[in-house]
């Protein structure tokens, strides 16, 4: 194993903000659930990484957690996206706009 | 120099299928360009030898939320009106918000390496499925009872929040 | 790996951990209770009871010496026991509230009150947390349930795009909380918190990977609290949300995040320079109570008011923690048990005066005018929890800025407290604002639905009601309460300062 940790740290990096841009350009709100899963994994691959190069386990184990919790936001995001489009026939986050200050 | 190779190739793909699924115009498209990205991950998963983990990705990822996300966008037909994004000033600024916090987090990341806490060589045992059950049903396991719980949330309020007629 | 031996302590655990068991336990037994018998009555009785025992055990513990179980997962004992008894107390109250109103917009279910549950869990998890993975998982319980909660009401747009805001936010934000921890985990070593700052204390050294974590924690937090670069979300979710659950997001969660942070700054970063996060905090708790409060100003919808209200009281906690002494770590320990009360009751009353049938979304303070003297006592307990909130003498939300600003004083933010202090006087405005409206105008000015409508006042929300006023009119006069925050906080853990 001679691949330097810096490498997966930097690839991480980059599919973070990769699934931050998602989230901030799109207005598909099916797309921005999928950024946020992506910015998930890339958080698990720093983890992972980390986790294995200190030889600590705590950091798999999280990683087991987010997985966890990366099903349920997908569950009950797409449950709520099913209630919106019920409501208003539409999953486009610029005509979701009923609160302003 | 083989690992080498293999990550250089699975980090490739998975930075362009990441790309793919931002600027897919079609959701159907960016889900399945996603799905790419994740079994890279699961690849990557491998070269650091954490097996446990690398299955467990195959299996939640692309057997079950993938499957979720797809499923949903078949049941809203959301395919039929693909939608063009406009550019405006916000998003402007957004982008550039996000290259810098990438740049920031490159650069942190690329200049940090030598100040790392000495770091041993992979331990091979540390991502095999023993070690991590071991450390999950004794140090872990008030968390290992909550993420039962959350699941069980997740699976009343996802009925909850979308069933036709809830009573 | 021998595990032979691995739970020979599980009693001790069960005793540090039994009020997060017994919610648990309760809100599985209200699950399944459920499926026998749809939105039986009984269930919310459960779900009140396992935060009665809660309390009642955690009051008990009060005193004991603070140490940890779940091979250090959780704190119990000790301030882990205050932290719970504010959480439950919260809990109790938005069980008790929500019984009435929820079957008044029929949205009775059963399952309504195990997600309480369940939440508050999530919440006593991470408000007692001793490892960022503890934290984590707590977090996502907590959030999770509130999620759902806050869209309980689908079939009104504003219910459910309140859901989706606070849900789109909150995983968001998740993402920047995870990638701070990693970041934390890799710098450190560990995910424990006493371990982070014994490791610093021996290495002496912090890499650019530890800050670069810090900063994506602290921003994750931020965002769980509502300070105020990354406030936007809260006044949409609150206007949309079902009111009593509004309370409980308002006042349990934020206490639970809040708590979190103390523990996280107080155990794990300790011995770290302070000075470096303090800045970048002070800027963060001014601009939140300026803004929170210049915002409120100008809201007309009682609910959004109360949101940038519980914006600008996040503000008030961040100078406390911006001080980074042991008294500053007390102070908003005492000064969360203390909000929780008043914004609790603030809600409830809000919960009581309902008329529009669309969770009080288009209901404007004006329309209320006059009802002071058909619901007096409600009229009253307002009076009681405005003037708290206020921060006026002889009432509990005094004594509470008194622990949050005094710290920062001593810790050389004399200016921060100055500007603490003028932004309560600006507050004044808004808070009796609803005052006037409610006993200075006749009741002709009402909205003519208000009029039409009882408001029926059950005794259980009343008693809530008043109970969490008379708290408040007595809690300032019992030294007890604020001191033991003060025992918590052992001025030792930072003389290894370096």
């Amino acid at each position: 194993m001679e691949i330097a940790l810096s490498w997966y740290l930097g690839l991480s990096a980059v599919l973070f903000a990769i699934g931050v841009a998602g989230v901030l350009f799109r207005s598909n709100l099916i797309i921005i659930l999928m950024s946020v899963e992506l910015m998930l994994n890339a958080v698990n691959i720093t983890l992972v990484a980390l986790s294995q190069y200190m030889g600590e386990v705590s950091g798999q184990i999280l990683v087991f957690f987010v997985m966890s919790v990366a099903a349920a936001e997908a569950a009950i995001g797409l449950a709520i996206v099913i209630a919106i489009f019920r409501n208003k026939l539409t999953v486009d986050v610029n005509n979701i706009n009923l609160f302003k200050w | 120099m083989l690992a080498e190779s293999l990550f250089i190739l699975l980090g490739t793909v998975s930075v362009v299928a990441a790309l793919g699924m931002l600027i897919a115009r079609n959701p159907v498209t960016s889900a399945l360009w996603l799905i790419l990205t994740l079994f890279c991950v699961a690849g990557l998963y491998l070269t650091l030898s954490a097996e446990f983990i690398a299955v467990v990705q195959v299996l939640v990822y692309a057997g079950a939320i993938m499957v979720l996300f797809l499923f949903v966008i078949m049941l809203l037909n959301l395919g039929a009106l693909p939608q063009l994004e406009k550019m405006d000033w916000k998003k402007a600024l957004g982008f550039v918000l996000c290259v810098i916090v990438l740049s920031q987090l490159v650069f942190i990341v690329a200049t940090s390496l030598q100040l790392m806490p000495a770091t041993a060589t992979v331990a091979e045992d540390a991502g095999a499925a023993t070690t991590i059950a071991k450390t999950l049903f004794t140090r872990h396991m008030l968390d290992f009872e909550m993420i039962g719980v959350l699941l069980l949330v997740a699976t009343v309020g996802a009925l909850m929040l979308a069933k036709r007629k809830f009573a | 790996m021998d595990i032979s031996g691995a739970y020979d302590s599980i009693l001790y655990d069960i005793a540090g951990g039994f009020s997060l068991l017994v919610l648990l336990l309760a809100g599985i037994v209200c699950i399944v209770w459920d499926i026998f018998e749809n939105d039986e009555p009984v269930l919310p009785f459960v779900a009140a009871m396992a935060c009665v025992v809660g309390i009642v055990w955690e009051v008990r513990n009060l005193d004991a010496g603070s140490s940890t179980v779940f091979y250090d997962s959780i704190r119990a004992y000790g301030l882990a026991s205050y932290i719970n008894i504010t959480i439950l107390l919260s809990a109790l109250a938005t069980v008790i509230l929500s019984v009435p109103y929820l079957k008044r917009i029929k949205h009775g279910y059963g399952e309504v009150y195990a997600l309480i549950v369940f939440a508050t869990a999530g919440a006593v998890m991470m408000g007692t947390a001793n490892s960022l993975v503890t934290v984590f998982v707590g977090l996502e319980t907590m959030s999770i349930s509130l999620y759902i909660l806050a869209g309980l009401v689908r079939r009104d747009e504003g219910g459910i795009e309140s859901a989706l805001k606070y849900f789109l936010l909150g995983a968001f934000s998740t993402g920047f909380f995870l990638y701070g921890i990693a970041l934390l985990y890799g710098a450190t070593g560990t995910m424990y918190l006493p371990e982070m700052a014994s490791g610093f204390i021996e290495r002496g050294e912090l890499t650019l990977l530890f800050w670069a974590g810090i900063a994506l924690f602290f921003v994750g937090f931020l965002f769980k609290v509502s300070a105020v670069p990354f406030h936007m979300w809260t006044p949409d979710v609150y206007q949309g949300a079902p009111t009593p659950l509004t309370g409980y997001m308002s006042t349990a969660s934020k206490a639970a995040a809040f708590a979190a942070l103390v523990l996280v700054l107080y155990y794990g970063l300790a011995p770290m320079p302070v000075a470096a996060w303090q800045t970048a905090l002070a800027v963060v708790a001014l601009v939140t109570m300026v803004l929170g409060n210049l915002l409120a100003l100008v809201q007309n919808n009682a609910k959004r008011m109360l949101a940038y209200s519980s914006i600008a009281h996040a503000g008030y906690v961040l100078v406390a923690l911006t001080a980074g002494t042991s008294q500053g770590y007390a102070g908003a320990v005492y000064y969360l048990l203390i909000y929780s009360l008043m914004n609790i009751g603030a809600f409830g009353v809000m919960a009581l005066l309902e008329w529009d049938d669309k969770e009080g979304r288009l209901q404007t303070i004006d329309s209320l005018a006059g009802i002071g003297f058909r619901k007096p006592l409600l009229g009253v307990a307002m009076g009681v929890f405005m003037f708290s909130l206020i921060g006026f003498p002889p009432f509990g939300g005094f004594f509470g800025k008194v622990a949050v600003f005094a710290p920062a004083i001593e810790a050389g933010y004399t200016w921060l407290a100055i500007a603490g202090v003028l932004a309560s006087a600006l507050s004044g405005y808004y808070y009796l604002r609803v005052l006037y409206v409610f006993w200075m105008r006749t009741e002709e000015q009402a909205d003519p639905a208000v009029r039409a409508r009882a408001f029926p006042v059950s005794f259980s929300s009343a008693a809530v009601v008043v109970t969490c006023a008379l708290v408040l009119l007595v809690i300032g006069f019992i030294p007890y309460v604020r001191d033991l925050t003060q025992i918590y906080f052992d001025a030792s853990v930072f003389a290894t300062m370096p």
